[in-house]
């Protein structure tokens, strides 16, 4: 049994996203003007050349604007009235150039007004600072520095990230989680003592420690990540980028040593026509969108209301094998409600729930009230004076709870094994009855709770656990991707088994305590598998820097939130299953567009090269009939323009990921953008070319 | 014509017949499994070793599996080079020929240390029979045992066991594979008819009383050699077309074949080493198709002729220009293919002599390396394609690229870009530099297209170490033995050396569980998309060259023949 029951949320698992709760309006109006003109600002060579493959575009650009202004400066050109044609290939390789950098830009703009949406939720408004000898100084929130000790009350924003040091009172965090029911928060508990800034305290007053220089908050630097401003390229991000310069490389030497040979067959060919198949054939496309792709990954992430530490947490998500996931919240909702009295020892139903009445009269978790509910639903009432009877709190030490009456019995409940040790020590026994009960609920997948006055057992509560709807269908799905599922609870064996079986997990641990995540996360590593998980509280903390990914609850402590790669504002540990889906999302898109760049030059080839060795004599390898050469480079480079431009609405919302095995998902993606990528540019640079011709551009 | 692709059908039947044998072998012998040779090489191999003073058999790690490949080609080159410089004062010299000019020995030094034996010399009149057989036909072993063993490391490698140890292959690629197969083979040369002796050139009075020295030597066993280990240097000039190499129509098959079994087997043997069987045979049937299909080219161009030469004739006949009659256009151009896919080089007929599309489906096989490839380099360059393939498509599926349960990171990209790189540099950059300068530099005995063809087919023998030449070519001059020299090492060291360094980098990975979101290699569809990268990212960087070459020397032929008609 867990000690704690947490609340959560009940979205179910995979429902509409319109369901889900969003982080506030983001504004993006003006968006896309803004992105145009930092489209130009990015055209900067010391920007450009971090991009190997749009430098190389640059550079051409310069090279036939060049060409265009003195069609001759490199040598006689056999050309008649190159100028028109230099002019045309100038401003069709200017704007690959603007179209890629609007493909970032638009990427960096959304993720700037999500980030400005998150921090809107943050004013400056003024604190109140405690000074060493208690009295309080009002200063302005951005004076506030880390170890300060300040005084907010209710009504007031909390100006800075912190932790409770004194006083209770409820928090509204609907500003970042969009969670509605105020959060009570006191001092040394674990979960409840974090505070974040800009949340609003509704009542009574609290003694906060800052944890954070103002603008250093944790949420400060998450937010500084969604808007790209930090963003560091990811290990596949990497090695992509050095085999698109590579292969940048290798054409770079295919159309440098072209014109000697044509010069041998007195077929010279000129410095723009040699410029155009470079930026054809090298791979622009994908070398415009990739930052586009990864932006709009972490985005995505974002809109999810889930915080990512770095591009690379979201990549990882999708190479996870294994997800660890706590039953409670993630598997089951949060409350167990009682079902059913077992009678036992002779007892009658009635006397059964009489007992379990006074044993959680004050049991305010919402399974004790489920079983005053129960109980007075089977008529009985409390025969004793509330007010003289003591409450014994629930610990995790004795693992039970009860009343003390004020005519000295003492009634309990809690887990049957300790009710046993409970009779035992008052000299009573436990009947046979008793273990087939125990053995009874937990097969149904319920968590029976034994009962007793003084050293008689009354009888057996049986708990049920609910199993969020939709999750089976969920593990289904994950497991087709081959990803496992690894539940962990408090619960016994029998009844872990149960409610693993029926929620369809593909293993379990039970009676697992906090401390056993991590032994899971390090036996799953082990295999080399990548291992998800989320956490809240203080002693997760060890196994969410352990995991691949870990998730923090936003309800969870600063210690979690820092140790973990994502915070989920949300705090709804079934989302984990979401970020799997969003992370594949990202490599897929990232590797269908890879593929269709590629895939593009053979028809960009068959455009282009008849055209340079016109004179050759290889007119038949114009299969696709285009006008006349010029007007075929100039076809195949707009075309190579305008798929950037056609292809950043799939990078920003990534391509709809199905959970399919992965190799029908090569299957699908490859017919799309393997295949796809090759015929498309045929019929694409066709219609340009009659368009280019009908106009007379060529 | 039913004849000559009937004895097409039958020799890609037989080996599709004997390589899965061969591939099984080999992979027993580099698994340490028994085999049937074990009496006899066993004693053999402990000899060689404990005489060879060899006690340290340890694992090699990438650097120095490395530095043992280059120190012992390095050492193998310089004594060969030296006993071509001293030819003059060593035995086995009945015609007294003396040292050739140094850069011309340089060159052919490198040409058979790197298993390339391009040749830019006639053997019976250039070479002693003390340097043929016993610098040459040493470096013939040598070099294709280098390449086996390097194939071997790296496919350990890859599927994460230790590289093994360098010298430990190279001695058993020569005791287990390539010695047996040479007996064998060398015996049954002998008996169809190829001379085996030292005497020197024999003497003959014509009917017209002139006297004609005709060339012989050691030639049976210096033969099967030089198609088992894809080495290709003839003998004489004229190769595998000169009737004491290649006789008859049976040498002709048995050569053709015993050029092709180490690579294709090879393959196979991949697969089983990595544990799947299929993907070896997936692979082995996408490079099966390669070849039929450049087969089918090239051998359809031959068969159809020169119109310019057929209307002359008023007839369709096949092209029988630079050909064997005893051979015929089918089983030149099967040759030719078989050839110049294999990285052999050595030739049955001249290869300037081809149709258009002979020189498309030859030089296709050079700039591919992969039409089952050079010996063990081949095998190894198709699975650096599967990689590249992983890594650009794999994506696709929604994890970051695997192969063989490993994860291909920035290194591995890194090492198999130096890969894809060095074979347009070795071959475009010469050529190109070449055409500039055709009257001082070039020796090109065509002009027009077929030129190109010439000096492009020169380096890209080179680079994948073939060997063969387009002959016409006045090669050697200073500047081809010098340029062709860089060709050899750039395309022989570089990419060996980012293979075993790519092997290496892979061993050390932690694998990564097989779930059903893994990408699987060993499908069709898989199989299907490899061989679009290998001929986006293989084929198309020459497709320039191709077209100015023999595509464009193809359509001009055929608007000739138009006007004529």
């Amino acid at each position: 049994m867990t000690a704690q029951q947490t609340e959560t949320a009940t979205r179910q698992p995979g429902g509409p996203r319109g369901n889900r709760r969003h982080t506030p309006k983001v504004n993006t109006s003006g968006l896309y003007q803004r992105a145009f003109r930092e489209a130009f600002a990015k055209l900067n060579p010391r920007i450009m050349v971090k991009n190997p493959v749009m430098f190389v575009v640059w550079v051409g650009t310069i090279i036939t604007a060049i060409l265009t202004v003195n069609p001759f400066i490199f040598g006689p050109v056999q050309d008649e009235g190159p100028r028109l044609f230099n002019g045309l290939v100038t401003l069709i390789l200017f704007f690959t150039l603007v179209f890629a950098n609007f493909a970032e830009a638009v990427a960096e703009g959304r993720g700037k007004a999500q980030a400005d949406a998150l921090r809107s939720t943050k004013s400056e408004t003024t604190a109140r600072r405690l000074r060493s000898n208690g009295s309080v100084e009002e200063v302005s929130s951005t004076q506030l520095r880390r170890g300060d000790r300040i005084k907010v009350i209710a009504g007031d924003v909390i100006p800075a990230d912190g932790e409770v040091l004194d006083g209770v009172a409820s928090v509204d965090e609907s500003a970042i989680t969009g969670e509605s029911a105020p959060v009570l928060k006191e001092p040394g508990s674990d979960v409840a003592s974090s505070v974040t800034g800009g949340t609003r305290i509704l009542s009574d007053e609290l003694i906060i420690r800052v944890t954070a220089d103002p603008g250093k908050g944790f949420l400060d630097r998450m937010i500084a990540l969604v808007e790209g401003a930090e963003r560091s390229k990811t290990p596949n991000e990497i090695a992509l980028t050095v085999l698109l310069a590579v292969l940048t490389l290798v054409f770079l030497i295919v159309v440098a040593t072209i014109p000697t040979p044509a010069s041998y067959i007195n077929s010279p060919v000129s410095i723009t026509i040699l410029v155009a198949l470079l930026v054809a054939l090298i791979p622009t496309t994908i070398g415009g969108l990739l930052s586009a792709i990864g932006i709009a990954g972490m985005d995505r992430v974002a809109q999810f209301n889930v915080l990512a530490t770095s591009g690379r947490a979201v990549e990882a998500c999708g190479d996870i094998n294994t997800l660890v996931l706590d039953k409670t919240g993630t598997i089951t909702l949060g409350n167990r409600l009682a079902e059913e009295f077992i009678p036992l020892n002779g007892h009658s139903m009635r006397e059964v729930a009489a007992i379990s009445l006074a044993a959680s009269v004050f049991d305010t978790t919402p399974e004790g009230k489920s079983i005053l509910r129960l109980a007075e639903k089977q008529g009985a009432k409390l025969d004793f004076n509330r007010n003289q009877a003591e409450a014994v709190e629930f610990s995790a030490r004795t693992r039970m709870s009860g009343t003390d009456l004020p005519n000295g019995e003492e009634i309990r409940k809690g887990a049957v094994d300790a009710i046993r040790g409970f009779v035992r020590s008052r000299g009573g026994q436990a009947p046979e009855s008793l273990e087939a009960a125990f053995t009874r609920v937990s097969e149904l997948g319920g968590t029976p709770l034994a009962v007793c006055r003084n050293d008689d057992i009354y009888g057996v509560i049986y708990l049920k656990d609910i199993i969020k709807p939709g999750i089976h269908e969920r593990f289904d799905q994950l497991r087709r991707m081959g990803v496992r599922t690894v539940m962990l609870t408090g619960d016994n064996r029998i009844t872990a088994s149960v409610i693993a079986k029926e929620a369809g997990v593909d293993d379990f641990v039970a009676e697992a305590t906090p401390e056993d995540k991590i032994q899971v996360i390090q036996a799953e590593q082990a295999k080399g598998k990548l291992v998800a998980m989320t956490g809240d509280g203080t002693n997760d903390a060890p196994a969410l820097a352990q995991a691949n990914v870990g998730v923090a609850m936003n309800s969870g402590t600063q210690a979690a939130k820092e140790a973990a790669n994502m915070v989920d504002l949300d705090s709804d540990p079934t989302k984990l299953i979401d970020l799997v889906t969003i992370g594949k999302q990202l490599l897929i898109t990232r590797g269908a567009l890879t593929t269709f760049s590629i895939a593009n030059d053979i028809a960009k080839y068959f455009a282009i090269i008849p055209a340079m060795f016109a004179a050759a004599g290889i007119g038949a390898l114009n299969i696709m009939g285009l006008n006349s050469p010029q007007s075929a480079v100039l076809s195949a480079l707009i075309y190579n323009a305008l798929i950037i431009p056609a292809l950043i609405p799939l990078a920003l919302r990534g391509v709809k990921f199905r959970p399919l095995t992965a190799n029908q998902l090569l299957q699908r993606n490859m017919l799309i953008f393997g295949l796809g990528g090759v015929i498309a540019p045929f019929i694409a640079i066709k219609v340009i070319d009659l368009i280019v011709g009908g106009v007379g551009l060529a | 014509m039913t004849q000559g692709f009937f004895q097409l059908a039958i020799a890609l039947a037989i080996l599709l017949a004997v390589a899965p044998f061969l591939g099984k072998y080999m992979a027993r012998v580099f698994m340490g499994q028994r085999t049937i040779l074990d009496p006899v090489a066993g004693p053999l191999e402990r000899l060689l070793f404990a005489t060879g003073g060899f006690s340290n058999q340890r694992a090699m790690r990438g650097g120095q599996y490395v530095r043992a490949i280059l120190v012992s080609n390095l050492v193998m080159g310089i004594l060969v080079f030296a006993i071509f410089m001293l030819q003059g004062v060593l035995p086995l010299d009945p015609t007294n020929l003396n040292a050739p000019d140094w850069d011309l020995a340089l060159h052919t030094a490198i040409s058979f240390v790197t298993n390339t034996n391009q040749q830019h010399y006639s053997g019976e009149t250039t070479y002693s029979y003390f340097s043929q057989v016993g610098a040459l036909g040493f470096l013939m072993f040598t070099s294709a045992a280098t390449g086996i063993a390097v194939a071997i490391a790296f496919i350990r490698g890859l599927t994460g066991n230790s590289l093994g140890n360098f010298y430990v292959d190279l001695t058993l690629s020569i005791t287990r594979i390539l010695l047996p197969i040479s007996v064998v083979g060398a015996i049954a040369l002998l008996i169809a008819g190829v001379p085996e002796t030292f005497a020197g050139p024999a003497v003959a009075q014509t009917l017209e009383g002139a006297t004609q020295y005709i060339a012989r030597g050691p030639v049976a066993h210096f033969e099967i050699i030089k198609e088992l280990g894809e080495n290709g240097g003839g003998f004489f000039g004229i190769n595998s077309a000169h009737p004491y190499e290649n006789p008859n129509n049976f040498t002709n098959l048995l050569e053709t074949i015993i050029m092709l079994v180490i690579p294709a087997g090879l393959i196979l043997t991949y697969g089983i080493m990595a544990g799947k069987p299929r993907q070896g045979q997936l692979i082995f049937g996408m490079v099966f198709i390669f070849y039929a299909a450049l087969i089918a080219i090239a051998a359809v161009g031959e068969f159809q002729g020169n119109p310019l030469v057929n209307s002359i004739l008023g007839e369709q006949a096949p092209n029988l220009e630079g050909k064997e009659v005893r051979f015929g256009w089918a089983l030149t151009a099967l040759w030719a293919v078989s050839t110049t896919g294999t990285m052999c080089g050595a030739v049955n007929g001249m290869h300037d002599s081809l149709m258009p599309p002979g020189g498309f489906a030859t030089l296709s096989d050079m700039f591919l390396q992969i039409v089952w490839g050079g010996q063990g380099t081949g095998t190894a360059y198709l699975f650096v394609f599967l990689i590249l393939t992983v890594f650009l498509t794999g994506l696709m599926v929604g994890r970051t690229p695997e192969f063989f349960s490993r994860k291909i990171e920035k290194r591995e990209i890194v090492l198999a870009s130096i890969i894809l790189l060095a074979h347009p540099i070795a071959i475009l950059i010469p050529g190109a530099i070449t055409l500039a300068f055709p009257e001082i530099l070039a020796g090109i005995s065509n002009s027009g297209f077929h030129g190109i063809s010439q000096v492009i087919y020169e380096y890209a023998s080179a680079a994948a170490n073939n060997g063969s030449g387009f002959e016409g070519l006045g090669d050697d001059t200073l500047w081809w033995n010098l340029s062709t020299s860089f060709s050899l090492i750039v395309g022989r060291y570089v990419p060996i050396i980012a293979l075993v360094y790519l092997a290496d980098s892979m061993t050390h990975k932690q694998p990564v569980p097989e779930t059903a979101g893994t990408l699987h290699t060993d499908t069709f569809l898989f199989t299907g998309v490899t061989a679009g990268t290998i001929v986006i990212l293989g084929a198309l960087t020459f497709l320039p060259v191709l077209v100015l070459g023999p595509i464009a020397e193809g359509f001009a032929i055929a608007q000739a023949a138009l006007g004529l008609n």
